[in-house]
Order: structure tokens, then sequence, then C-alpha cells
């Protein structure tokens, strides 16, 4: 398994080159470095002088990726590419265009995307578990085809409709939690009920759907069939039968989504006002600053590759004929 | 399964109900610790990217570094138009004029090649607590490290156990200014200033060529135009004369730094941990920053060296009744922390704006529709506040802004620019057809004055009544600007070469090209606009683009119409007509010049230049008049208007006039916490029924599944089948 992993993390080093090439051509074929300098240099007395100091200051003026006056190897690395991408590698994200220290941020601003994501995505997988399994145990009655009815129709309603839906009757209305912030300390709690809430919520239509189909797959198994014949009650049927030989297809989905948990979420922080790195993404393709763009993908890359590995762990995990070479 | 999931939900619902304690239980705010007077405002929608007095120039980045730092000079809080007044300063600046040798001239002879300033402090400014000014035994700096991992455990300026503080020199002034100079600060006032300041272009020339390793002391370098003439007294020797040089003596541009502070932040490690100037402002103004957290708030908090400083006891017609002076002579300020929360979205701001979580709304502007129409309604006198905000006894603070928003004309644009009698009767035509009325109180809900003059109120130059109504767009009829005709314009029109919006020599329709910024126009607009031109038989095409573009087709002169704007500096007519002034065009300066309609009219630069250097007075006055008949005879903007903002507060907030230039108004406000509290609890009464219902409903859902479920599990085989 030792060798599956350290192949599997060197085959990250192009994935990540490609992403970082594409996230530089994207950015870059609607801004230019004037643009940059502009947005941030504010809109009076922006004098060609100052946007060439403000290109120097934080290394835009050269070339994009071929540097023609240079010499040998200089026409690649003395380029706004081959800067920009390399520290990256050595995981020195550098300072916002702003002039901030990304590392700080990124390490600052992970714990509260990590404060929602993590009961969202923890009470959401076992929400959707139960609903479905409850579904499951009522198949082919008039509850089973209501339930899909109501999922479909929740999956139809859009997110935005849930936070803002949430906030003017949970908060606005009835006054029971704060409608927006967050406080590291004390009553966090107090500020994630509502964007869990919500988040659970937004989820269950399209999630307890998704195991309803997975379980009763297997709820028509040989094996099902055989335990319920020897007397076993349903709870033990679905609970220690059926969600253990689902898990595969579960596994799939949700261990690869652990990672990227801590890059929260950009529209439940932005409303919610929780200062985390999805709100912090968010800020920072408004103002244009490239240099948090690059970073925050090049993190979501690695925690995306992360995840894919840790799912192929966790097959061997869930099924021990599983294996990895 | 599904009992115990019941029964853990109930267990769950009664912990946080037991946990939330006495109501309200919606307060964002957390619990009060202390008994300092807290005023609660908003940040939106984004945090300030800088707070390096060198560094920023945004006015909400104003709305801090206002309160921290103290300026040579400021602008009396009250009276208008806009008075300016001495500060830091003990008196206004003492100004000489000078001739090449340095030796006193009159200010109109023509020798004339400087003005010196003389600039004495007052003998009480002192700076805040700070660790930058902490001293060990030895009166050496506490806080100087050899490396970066010395200081490493200091991750904020709360993180240093010992600060120290002292009083303001005339040398932090100067040393200020040099920094404005350093090109390793980019300052956005280097170009600008280089041109008055004498010595500053040399002086940032020659510290660019010094290769620097941490700190680098800008005391060791001098500048020709700035002396230390004592511990209270500086000079500032500018080339010529520039009388509005005093205006920018207002701006936080002036502000001192102290050395010591500047090489605080150099120590090795700082800037990785976001701890620099730009982040920590260090100043001698009413307050001092306490914590900066720009992911969720700023705290300000009253800075215990302040100087002496007192509530204005006179004001403008009217404050007296308004009830704006019953602070008169009070000491300043009245509150003691200032929270600003960061807020992104609407609904939450405002929710909490209404739940009483905030004392003041924040900027309202008429084209932020979603609030607006929640909080005001377009009675026969105006905008008023709706009937929620009346129950709430919120009042608004109105506030035409010191700025013009416009389309123009590209004067070089060979369809609509030009200076010949036909291409001005098409430009009045046009002006004609866009009714500025009608679209303020369709897009902007009323919130904005359609402006016949370039300066707006407020400003001197800008003439209220008949005599301030632009005579070529409309006309005064009983006691009021009307409008000119459809029929007019169309009539100029046809003198213009163009009957029923056709070109006379070629029968082509006439179609004009206007440049929006996509995020500015909505299509609703563009459409009510295209409808204005089609009365005369004009098309319209609109070619949306960023700012960026926009910007490089300002540049370049490759527009026809396109929309701008312009916030003033300072309160003075020189910084709304120099928009017009023709080396201050684009295509002139091949800079980034303000006269984006790349106007060209001798008359009118010569004007400018002898109006610049005028003081105040009816010579000057005449002059400014002239200019402004020139840009309402020439059409040089298509329409332009005054933006107006709202800002609402709540009944407990006092002394909430606004002021269009300075907003180092925060030390003003006052707030009576003893109402905010009781209203406070009475707003946010939880509505506890529907936690009830929840309950009763998930039962109803889980009980009829386990009853299912029991029935299944004691069934038979046979009544099974």
């Amino acid at each position: 398994m030792f060798a599956y992993i350290v192949r599997r993390l060197l085959y990250a080093i192009p994935i990540l080159i490609g992403v970082n090439l594409l996230t530089f051509m994207l950015f870059f074929v609607v801004n230019s470095p004037d643009d940059m300098a502009v947005s941030q240099l504010g809109e009076k007395y922006v004098t060609p002088q100052a946007i060439a100091a403000w290109k120097e200051k934080n290394g835009y003026d050269k070339p994009l990726f071929i540097n023609g006056a240079a010499e040998g190897a200089g026409a690649i690395t003395e380029t706004i590419f081959f800067t920009k991408s390399l520290k990256l590698f050595a995981f020195d994200f550098g300072r916002s265009e702003s002039g901030r220290d990304i590392t700080t941020d990124v390490s600052t601003r992970m714990w509260p995307s990590l404060a929602v994501a993590l009961p969202t995505f923890i009470v959401g997988i076992w929400v959707n578990i139960c609903v479905a399994l409850l579904v499951v145990m009522f198949h082919a009655t008039r509850l089973d085809r209501w339930a899909v009815f109501l999922f479909v129709s929740l999956m139809s309603i859009s997110y935005l409709f849930y936070i803002i839906g949430g906030q003017f009757l949970v908060a606005k209305t009835w006054k029971l939690v704060p409608i927006s912030g967050f406080q590291a300390e004390g009553q966090a709690w107090k500020f994630l009920i509502l964007p869990v809430l919500v988040g659970v919520v937004a989820g269950i239509g399209s999630g307890a759907r998704w195991y309803r189909t997975l379980f009763l797959e297997e709820a028509n198994q040989d094996y099902v069939r055989t335990a319920r014949a020897k007397g076993a009650s349903e709870i033990s049927i679905l609970f220690r039968h059926i969600l253990p030989n689902a898990l595969i297809p579960i596994l799939t989905g949700v261990v690869v989504l652990i990672p990227s948990l801590f890059m929260g979420s950009l529209l439940i922080e932005s409303f919610f006002g929780i200062p985390g790195l999805g709100s912090y993404m968010l800020d920072a393709i408004k103002s244009q600053d490239f240099a948090i763009v690059r970073s925050m993908v090049f993190i979501g890359s690695i925690l995306y590759i992360l995840g894919l590995i840790l799912t192929d762990i966790s097959y061997t995990w869930a099924d021990p004929r599983v294996r990895l070479s | 399964m599904a009992r115990a999931s019941a029964a853990g939900l109930l267990l769950l619902g009664v912990a946080l109900l037991s946990a939330c304690g006495d109501p309200p239980w919606n307060n964002p705010h957390p619990p009060v610790t202390d008994d300092l007077l807290t005023y609660q405002s908003v940040m939106t929608p984004s945090p300030p990217k800088h707070l390096d007095p060198a560094i920023s120039y945004a006015s909400d980045e104003s709305l801090f570094i206002m309160q921290i730092y103290e300026p040579p000079m400021g602008y009396h809080f009250l009276k208008r138009p806009y008075e300016l007044l001495p500060a830091a300063l003990a008196a206004f600046p003492q100004v000489e004029f000078l001739d090449e040798q340095g030796a006193p001239v009159m200010q109109d002879d023509p020798d004339l090649a400087y003005t010196r300033y003389t600039l004495r402090l007052r003998d009480d400014l002192r700076y805040q607590p700070h660790p930058s000014f902490a001293l060990d035994a030895q009166g050496a700096p506490r806080y100087l490290f050899a490396n970066a991992s010395a200081g490493a455990q200091y991750r904020q300026i709360p993180d240093f156990p010992e600060v120290g503080d002292r009083a303001v020199h005339a040398n932090d002034y100067v040393y200020a200014i040099k920094r404005l100079a350093d090109p390793d600060n980019a300052s956005p006032m280097l170009g600008f200033m280089s041109q008055y300041i004498v010595g500053m272009k040399e002086f940032s020339e020659q510290l660019a060529g010094i290769s620097r390793d941490g700190w680098l002391n800008l005391d060791e370098f001098s500048m020709r135009g700035l002396t230390v003439e004592d511990a209270r007294t500086l000079s500032i020797t500018i080339q010529g004369r520039y009388p509005q040089f005093v205006f920018w003596l207002a701006m936080p541009f002036f502000s001192p730094v102290a050395p010591e502070v500047d090489r605080f932040y150099h120590n090795p490690g700082f800037e990785e941990r976001n701890l620099t100037l730009d982040w920590w402002p260090v100043g001698a103004g009413p307050f001092m920053m306490v914590k900066n957290d720009p992911n969720s708030e700023i705290v300000l908090q009253r800075n215990p060296n302040y100087r002496q400083d007192f509530f204005p006891s006179e004001g403008a017609p009217g404050d007296l009744e308004a009830g704006f002076l019953q602070d008169a002579g009070q000491p300043i300020p009245f509150v003691d922390r200032a929270v600003f929360r960061l807020e992104k979205e609407v609904l939450p701001l405002w929710t909490k704006f209404l739940q009483g979580y905030y004392d003041r709304s924040g900027e309202v502007h008429g084209n932020t529709n979603g609030v607006f129409d929640q909080a005001f309604v377009v009675g026969p006198d105006g905008v008023e506040v709706s009937g929620e905000l009346s129950e709430h006894d919120i009042s608004m603070s109105p506030d035409v802004k010191p700025g013009i928003y416009y389309y123009g004309f590209n004067m070089r644009d060979p369809v609509v620019g030009g200076y010949s009698e036909e291409k001005r009767k098409l430009r009045q035509a046009l002006q004609i057809a866009f009714s500025t009325e009608e679209y303020l109180n369709i897009f902007y809900k009323g919130n904005g004055i359609a402006a016949h003059n370039i300066i707006p109120p407020g400003i001197a130059g800008h003439l209220p009544g008949e005599a301030g109504v632009n005579p070529y767009v409309y006309d005064w009829v009983d006691g009021a600007a009307k409008r000119k005709s459809i029929d007019y314009a169309r009539q100029l029109l046809v003198q213009a070469g163009y009957p029923n919006g056709r070109d006379a020599r070629t029968g082509e329709p006439l179609k004009i090209f206007i440049d929006v910024q996509s995020q500015a126009v909505g299509n609703t607009s563009m459409n009510w606009i295209s409808r204005q031109f089609s009365q005369i038989g004009v098309q319209v095409e609109f070619r949306p683009a960023d700012w960026s573009r926009t910007r490089e087709k300002l540049l370049t002169g490759n527009t026809q119409i396109f929309s701008h704007g312009w916030l003033a500096d300072y309160p003075d007519p020189e910084n709304f007509l120099f928009l017009l002034y023709g080396p201050e065009s684009p295509l002139e300066c091949e800079c980034d010049g303000s006269n984006n309609s790349n106007f060209l009219h001798e008359e009118y630069d010569d004007l400018f230049r002898r109006m610049r250097v005028l003081p105040a007075g009816p010579e000057r006055d005449a002059l400014v008049a002239r200019m402004v008949e020139i840009y309402r005879s020439e059409a040089v903007w298509l329409y332009a208007f005054y933006p107006r903002d709202i800002y609402l507060n709540n009944s407990w907030v006092y002394n909430t006039k606004r002021h269009g230039i300075s907003k180092a108004t925060l030390k003003y406000l006052r707030v009576d916490d003893a109402k905010r509290q009781k209203m406070r609890k009475l707003w946010n009464q939880p509505v506890t029924w529907p936690l009830y219902v929840g309950a009763l409903l998930l039962l109803a859902l889980v009980l009829p599944g386990i009853i299912a479920y029991r029935r299944r599990q004691n069934a038979t085989a046979r009544n099974q089948e």
C-alpha cells in the first residue's frame, strides 16, 4: 500500500502543475498586471509610474510565460508564471496583492470554515442515512412514494432560498438565533446553529434520495432475505447488513469531501458572515487578488487529491477483498 | 433507531433552549465584560485594504484611519459650507511667499518661486500607548529583535505586554512626508505631491537607488522642502503658489508617523505575521486600534492620551433646531469603544440594524433596491422612512456628497465632439432629451440631485435657485427649474444638421455609442435611456465593459460617451473645475488624467490657471462663474448628478450630522446605552412556538414509523400475507 500511496503522490505533481497553469491562464485572460495594479492603487492619481512601481514591487514586471529578453533558462524562469508557481510547490504562498501574508490568513481562516463544514457534514450524513433507511424500510408503500416526491422537491429548490428563507424565518421573524456572525471563543455554537441547520436541510433531498437508491439495491439481495428468514429484526438488517454492504459507494462520495471541508462554503460563509476560507476566496476573486486565488486553487487541488487517496484507502477498510497495488 | 433519534433531538432541543439563557437569544455581540460605552457599527461590503496613512486613499479606509491619526488640519463638524480648521496645529499655517533665492516676496510678485508653510503644533499632542514606544531599563526600545524567531510569540499588537508613549514631534510630520516619497511604500500621492513639495522627486529617486535590508531610517536623508524648526514647528516649502495645499494638510497622508514606529514594524518576521503599519496604525487621534480582524471586526478604543477636544459651540443654520448643538462645549469623544463588524450581505445587515444591534445602518444608496424599498417611501416631500422604521423611531441622515457622477462626451469624437455651433446644438439636444430628474427618480429612488453646475452644493461656486440654473437645458418657471421641451430639442437637432435624428447630408440615422461599466448599469436602465433618445429620433448602442477596459478606452480616447464620477478630495471649486482642464486630458498628458472628455478650451484653461492660485474672494468667484458658463454653453457632459446617500440612525444615537469631506466624526457621536438596552430587549423577544410545533411535527413523522415498525415486527406470517 505504501508504494501505491507514493505513486499516487508523484502523480499529483503534474496534476498540480496543470491546475496551476490553467488557473494562471484563466486569470490573465481577463486581467492584466496593469489591471491588478489599478485595482490595488485605487482610481485617483494612478500614474504610469505608480503602476510600474507596484508591478515591480509585487513581481508582475516580467512577461507572463516566455521572457524573450532573457538568455538560456532565464527565458522560462524569469517569467511571472515560473516565479509565482515555484514558490507554491514549496508551500510558500507569499503575500496577497494588498500585502497580507497568505499562509497566516489561511491558517487563521480554516478553523471557522471547519467549525461550520464539519458539523454540517457529519449531521448531514447521519440525517440522510437515517431518513434513507427509514424510507427503505417502507419501500413500495405510500410513504415511500411521498418521500421520493419530497426529496425531488427539496432538490429542486435553490440553495440561496434555504439560506435566505432560514435567515428570514429563524433569525429575523422568530429571533431565535443571530442572523449572522461568528465568535471564535465562547458562544460560537449560537452562530453555527442556523448555517448548519440550513446546510443539513438543503442537503436532505439529494442526499437521502442517493442513499435510498444505494440501500434499495442492497435490500433486494439474497443475504437480506436470508437474514430476514433467520428472524433478524429490521433494525438489525438495516444497520448490520445493508449499511456495511452499501459503504463502498457511500465512501466514494463522502471521503473525498473530508479534506475539502477546510475550504469552506462560498455561499454559506458569505451570507452568514463566517470568516472562513470560502469567503476568503470569494473576496479575492472580487478584488482581483491573484496571489490568493492561485494559492487557494492550489490548496484545494492538494486537498482533493488527498481526498481521492483517502477514498482508495478507505475501500480496503470497508471491504477486505480490496487490495491496493 | 427512530425512537433514539427523536429522543436525541428532543434532548438537544431542550439543552439548547436551556443554554440560551435569558432573551434576547439573537444578540450577535459577545457578552459585555466591562463598562465601556460601545458604539456598534458596520464595515461593508469588504474590509479596508490599507491603513497606512502613506498608502490609504479610499473612503472606507478613512472611516478608520481618520479616527486614529490626526493630520495638521481638520474640518468644522457642523458648519456649511465646509470650514477648514487647525486640528493638530495650534493655529492656521503661516504662509510666506519666496523668490528663487528664498527672499520673501508679495504673493502677486512675478518673481515668486516658492510658498513656505510653517506649521506650529499644539503642545498637548501625544501618541497612543503602543509597544513601539516601550523602553527597557536602559532607555532603549524594548521590542527590537535580531531575527524572526526572537519575536515569534507576538502575533498581534495586543500580545505585547509592555507599551509606551511619547509626545508628537514636528519631525514625525516630516518623517511621514518622507514616507510618501519612499518608493518602497508606493504611495498614490508620490506622483502628485512631487509636483509641489520641493525636493520630493529627487528624494524619491535617491531612495530608489539604495539597497536595503530591513528598516531604512529616513531621518538620515533630507528633503529640500522640509525643515524641522524645533520640536513643535516644521515648515514645508512648495513650488510656486498652490493655495489648495492647505486642504491636503487635512488628509491622512500628512498625519505624523514616529520613526520608532516605522522601525518597530520592520522587525524581522513581523511582515509575515501581518504586523505592519498598513495593518496596525499608530496615531495621536481620538481612538486607537485594539483589534484588527479583517475577517470579522475592527475595534477602536478611546486613546487615553488624546488631546483636549470639545464639541463645537457653533453650527450651520438649523443645527440648533435639529438638536446638533445639545452637546456644545462638552469634552469629546463621547464613546469609549467603536466596533465595526464586517457585513457582506444586505439581509443580515439590515436585520441586525432593525433589531437594534447596530446603532447606525452604514451608507444606504438609492440604487441598493432591496434595502431601500424596505426602508423608505418616496412621498410628495421626497424620501421618507417607511412605517416599520418610524415605529422604531429611526431617523435618517441624508448627505449630498461633494461629488459628481456623469456621462461625458468625448470632445475629440467626430460625431458628438468638437466646438462648432452645430456640435454644441447636437450635444444640447441630447442633454435636453435625457431627463436626469426622471432617471434619478426611477433608478436612484430620488437620491441624487440633477446637476446644473460642475461644482456640487456646499462648495463655493455652486449657486442655488434661479442664479444656479443651466439656461441651455432648463427654463426657470414658477420658481423652479423646468427642463426645456422635447420639441425644442428637436429644433436644436435640425439646426445641428440631424432633422428627425437623421444626418441631413447622408440620410443615415444618428446613432450614439455609450460606454458603460457593466456592473453599474442594468438592462432596464439601458432600455430607459434608449427610449429617452428615441423621442428625438436618435438611436443608442451601449458598449458595456468592466472598469479596466473602460479605463483603457478613456486613456486612448477610444470612446464617444462614457460614464464616470468624481468625489472631492477637498471642498474647493478647483477640485472640480480641473476635471475639464486641458492639460489633464489623458491624450495631452499621456497619463491617467482627469479630463476624460478631452475638453480643450483656451479661455477655460487660462481662467483655470488664474483661478487656481487666487485666494477665495470676489475675483476668484468671477473666474469660477465664467468657467461654469463655458461648461454649460459647450455642453461637455450629457448629464450629471450629485449623489446622495443616507445613514439611518437608531433613536439612541446623537450628533449624527454627516460630513461630506471628513470622516473624522466618530468622536462627536453620543450613544444612550440605557435606552439601547431597553429597546433591544423589547424588540428581540424570541418567538418560541415554532420550536414546539417543530418538535410536534417531528414526533408526528416519527411516531407512525415506530408504530408501523412495531406492527411489522410483531406481525405473524399469516397476517403479513
